[in-house]
């Protein structure tokens, strides 16, 4: 009970004008944003970061306004899967193999429904899992100290290459990488300045957004102006017709029990650490395609192929707020740039955000219900409009979204120095791109090597000095060990899964080329 | 090969950090642990991924042309000089080229990329400026 009371006061929050109104902004840009291939949902969020600081909006319009891209940003990715079979973002993947072919079959129409209620199911109920769980989990955060704090962030370090990586080593080297950026600026315990070579702009540190926007948005447009006009150029691929544009009974009803089930399986694929959104569409297509697959339709355009990645990856967005909302530790790459967001208004998320600042928390979650049924609402009559936002080519787009990076770093600080370090960003994340070295590792070092590294000298220092602290108490030890076999295990697994994700998408690709 | 030398790189960066870790000064406050160890420790991991860089490299990465790098390197010179003369020539203008030029090099042909570019400079304008109110940088005509 005291639960829909908390609901009842962040629907009190979030349905004012000015929040509705960026709710179903954030949606109507958010699916753009995920729907055009380069775009995906962290890009999406961090162009907007900086821009939704200089407005001056407040903690709960910015954050609903960015959360609300987020979930459109997973919605939209579906469409360019199905319609020019390019992925929009990487969860939205497995989309493709049974939603292409559905396209190809003059159902791209339905297909586009039929995933934008998987969707919606998967993200709805994910939202419900969130307000069930989070202040479960809030409950065991309230129990960690400093030493657990730190252990901690090294398991979220140590699993955000995730199950599916193919290189540990390049992971650890991101994270380090990151953390070392984030010692850069004047040390808060201390007094004393680290690494800022006398330049004065370097005392406050290197603003995380900046590294954010550069490493991400700037960096696509590296990519793509290295891509032009070769075989991976996204503006070549066919055009096809949409078809009706709202799925029959028929499809529904056969699809609900697969969307049930991908929807548990992924939001849990998005609370685990390291998982994520891919993960979860990954694991929901194979469960089904093992589980319903009995005349061996998936692949060939089985509606139950196109709502199970769909329902499964919008699980997993919703599960993913349940850590860095809770813990303040985020398990995926959005999470950490939504966190980003989070920090830059001053809010440290994590147990006592649920009790210092309700109003956020819940506010966040009933945008996040609002946004789901505006979402719905768009995405089934106005798909037709998306649509066409695709047909933009990359030559028109990415200047715009290179430009636009370069205002809201701008607006922030106003200073030329800035926009070098975030081209220096974005030059740095082409060429680990280019080397298969994770970003987001980067990214969340940035934004939580600080906390980390207090953490560490609080507990030490209250120990007086003794670092057996770090490893002292029962829940520590099994952090660190959870932590631990996240990091050993997919030195044994991760080549396989990631092989198996690419070899699925690329079998499905021979045969319908 | 290319994991190679990245590694190699991630190790002198690595010494290089460790060096300039030692550099940073004592405070007459100071804690239990001080300003110097968290860094130590990343330095650490970092020499030891890329060691491992060196022993076990992945497979070569697919680097485009030499044609295609200069064309991101020029691509990063526009994007540096358009930051530098940001507040010299003001947003309108100084947007207006940088986003012809990119839109040129992503194949639009030149009098599109013109069209194009002061499009979007205006577009942005209109709708940052005017509309939301962000400041934006100020030329010498005022915009």
């Amino acid at each position: 009970m005291e639960l829909l009371a908390s609901l009842g006061d962040g629907f009190a929050v979030a349905l004012t004008w000015q929040n509705l109104g960026l709710a179903l902004m954030g949606c109507f840009l958010g699916t753009i944003m995920g729907a055009l291939p380069g775009l995906g949902p962290s890009n999406g969020v961090a162009i907007l970061i900086p821009l939704a600081f200089t407005l001056g909006l407040g903690a709960t319009p910015s954050l609903i306004l960015l959360t609300s891209v987020y979930y459109g940003a997973m919605y939209g990715g579906r469409i360019s899967s199905i319609l020019l079979n390019i992925p929009g973002d990487e969860p939205a993947m497995m989309t493709c193999l049974d939603g292409y072919p559905m396209a190809r079959n003059g159902r791209a129409g339905e297909a586009l429904a039929l995933s934008g209620v998987a969707s919606f199911v998967g993200a709805f109920f994910a939202t419900w899992g969130l307000v069930l769980l989070a202040p479960q989990l809030v409950k065991v955060a309230l129990l960690f100290g400093p030493a657990e704090y730190f252990a901690l962030f090294a398991l979220a370090f140590m699993t955000l290459g995730g199950v599916s990586s193919t290189n540990q080593a390049k992971s650890a080297f991101a994270a380090a990488l990151g953390l070392g950026l984030a010692m850069v600026g004047v040390d808060t315990q201390t007094g004393v300045p680290r690494f800022t070579f006398g330049e004065v702009h370097l005392y406050d540190g290197i603003d995380f957004l900046v590294a954010i926007v550069g490493l991400f948005a700037l960096s696509e447009v590296f990519i793509f102006l290295e891509h032009r006009g070769t075989d991976k150029d996204a503006s070549t691929a066919p055009k096809l017709d949409i078809g009706r544009i709202t799925p029959s009974w028929k499809v529904l009803k056969s699809c609900t029990p697969t969307m049930i089930r991908t929807t548990i399986l992924g939001f849990i694929a998005g609370v685990l650490p390291g998982a994520g959104a891919s993960l979860g569409s990954f694991i929901s297509y194979s469960m089904e395609k093992k589980l319903v697959d009995r005349d061996n339709t998936f692949g060939t355009g089985d509606p139950r192929g196109v709502a199970a990645p769909e329902a499964g990856n919008n699980a997993a967005a919703g599960g993913a707020l349940v850590p860095m909302l809770a813990l303040g530790v985020p398990g995926s790459g959005t999470t950490a740039v939504l966190l980003a967001v989070l920090l830059s208004l001053n809010i440290t998320p994590g147990p006592l955000l649920f009790t210092q600042n309700p109003d956020v928390v819940w506010g966040l979650i009933a945008a996040l219900f609002i946004g789901n049924f505006m979402l719905l609402a768009m995405n089934i009559p106005m798909v037709g409009l998306f649509v066409r936002v695709l047909m933009v080519p990359p030559r028109i787009l990415m200047p715009i979204v290179a430009m636009v990076s370069f205002v809201g770093i701008y607006g922030i600080s106003g200073s030329s120095f800035d926009l070098m370090v975030m081209i220096a960003f974005g030059v740095a994340g082409w060429l680990l791109r280019k080397l298969d070295v994770p970003l987001v590792p980067v990214i969340l070092g940035t934004l939580l090597g600080n906390a980390m590294e207090v953490n560490m000298r609080r507990a030490v220092t209250i120990a007086d000095g003794d670092y057996s602290v770090l490893f002292g108490s029962w829940l520590t030890l099994a952090l660190w060990a959870v932590a631990i076999v996240g990091f050993v295990l997919p030195i044994f697994v991760g080549g396989v899964v990631k092989a198996r994700m690419r070899g699925a998408a690329e079998r499905e690709a021979a045969i319908t080329d | 090969m290319s994991d190679r030398i990245f590694g190699g790189i991630g190790l002198m960066l690595s010494l290089l950090y460790i060096w300039r870790a030692t550099l940073i000064p004592d405070s007459f406050m100071s804690d239990a642990v001080g300003p110097r160890a968290f860094p130590y420790g990343i330095a650490a991991v970092m020499a030891l991924a890329s060691i491992w860089f060196l022993i076990k490299p992945d497979p070569e990465p697919e680097w485009p042309r030499l044609g295609r790098l200069a064309e991101i390197g020029f691509a990063a010179l526009v994007m540096i000089a358009y930051a530098q003369l940001l507040p010299e020539l003001g947003f309108v203008i100084s947007t207006a080229f940088a986003a012809a030029y990119l839109t040129w090099r992503l194949g639009s042909s030149p009098l599109q990329s013109v069209l194009i570019g002061v499009g979007t400079s205006l577009g942005i304008y209109a709708i940052f400026h005017l509309v939301l109110g962000l400041s934006l940088a100020r030329g010498p005509l005022g915009f």
